[in-house]
């Protein structure tokens, strides 16, 4: 990347960023990497119980609603409109980091906006997604939904998906609440008197990761 | 050379990263919204046909994921571009999982194997059918509220 490493440099050999990166955006590569961990830990526990079950619920069958257009027979429409949601956004928060270089302002404003905006209508989704399984009687301890074979089914679906789509939406809500930081900090020019917009870098890492986990969590409990 | 200070003027003067390119990120972008179109149908017309065999299809959606995985950290947190020790530094502890996936799914199946060679009774429990209920618009009682 940008500076280009002269062959035979010893990255180590003291007087020198050996990462090439500033303190706070390695730490919070740093913290990703343990967030990852722990999301790792819940989705492999889902796995682990799935793999130990004779049968699971059919997420075609349970995921099929979606708003308005009720019970058409849809599966996974309404999942999939969440996923380009934060896909979309994903994109804005990288445009909102090019600005950043570019020391443009207004601009990083406008993507940042549109970053929490996409964030946002997320979390409205995941809101009625959660209100319409409540209603049809799904809730952490209770499933209604039948195993794919036709058998009763235990209460691990709604628990895992419940705790799972949750912990992932509170961190959607903290990335929300630290892009709405980042946009007033930058509104009031505190980046601007600094010279530089790497704490948008560091809320973007954030926000890429929330997506990133998403991509995880679509698959083990929509896609599988 | 590279010291700290270096590095942070670099920062602020804009090209720290000269390689920032929206052109690559309209196209991760594309790869990522046609990644999950793809998974999408293919979810949609097992659903309808069973075209093929579920584990296949598991096996395709595991692919794709991790691709789209690859691209958002490759691309959108653009470690792809960062230099060699901070690439290592993040992808050698996530290797990790492989172990973390490998061990606990095949504790899972054993344990259903295990159970369903010495439980005769659990084996039984899959195969009673469900009583059919009425899923949809049961209004009026909203359960989790006792």
């Amino acid at each position: 990347m940008a500076q280009t490493v002269p062959v035979g440099q010893k990255w180590w050999s003291g007087g020198k960023s050996p990462f090439n990166v500033e303190y706070g955006k390695l730490m919070m590569w740093y913290f990703l990497m343990s967030d990852a961990f722990t999301f790792g830990a819940f989705l492999i526990s889902y796995g682990t119980i799935r793999f130990s079950s004779n049968s699971w619920p059919d997420p075609n069958f349970v995921f099929r609603s979606f708003p308005i257009i009720g019970e058409m027979h849809v599966p996974l429409a309404f999942v999939s409109l969440m996923t380009f949601i934060l896909i979309m956004s994903s994109v804005t928060m990288v445009l909102a980091v090019g600005a950043g270089h570019n020391n443009d302002k207004k601009a990083v404003m406008k993507w940042m906006f549109f970053t929490i905006l996409g964030g946002l209508a997320f979390l409205g989704c995941q809101a009625w997604e959660w209100t319409h399984l409540h209603h049809e009687g799904a809730w952490w301890g209770r499933n209604p939904f039948p195993n794919i074979n036709g058998s009763e089914s235990s209460t691990n679906f709604t628990n895992f998906f419940f705790t799972i789509t949750g912990f992932h939406g509170f961190h959607v809500f903290s990335g929300v609440i630290i892009n709405i930081i980042m946009l007033i900090m930058t509104w009031k020019g505190v980046f601007e008197r600094r010279g530089h917009y790497l704490m948008i870098e560091k809320a973007g890492l954030y926000w890429h990761f929330v997506d990133l986990v998403w991509v995880f969590v679509f698959t083990c409990f929509y896609l599988l | 050379m590279h010291n700290m200070e270096n590095v942070h003027t670099s920062a602020s003067e804009g090209h720290h990263e000269p390689s920032f390119n929206v052109k690559l990120i309209w196209r991760t972008f594309w790869i990522l919204l046609i990644i999950t179109v793809v998974e999408l149908v293919m979810a949609i017309a097992y659903y309808e046909t069973h075209f093929i065999s579920k584990h296949l299809l598991n096996g395709l959606f595991v692919i794709g994921t991790l691709a789209k995985a690859f691209f958002i950290i490759a691309e959108f947190m653009h470690l792809r571009h960062e230099i060699r020790n901070l690439i290592m530094t993040i992808a050698i502890p996530a290797m990790l999982f492989i172990w973390f996936l490998a061990a606990f799914l095949w504790d899972g199946n054993s344990y259903k194997h295990l159970r369903n060679k010495y439980d005769p009774y659990h084996v039984q429990q899959d195969s009673i059918k469900a009583p059919v209920k009425e899923v949809e618009h049961e209004q009026g009682k909203k359960p989790g509220v006792e």
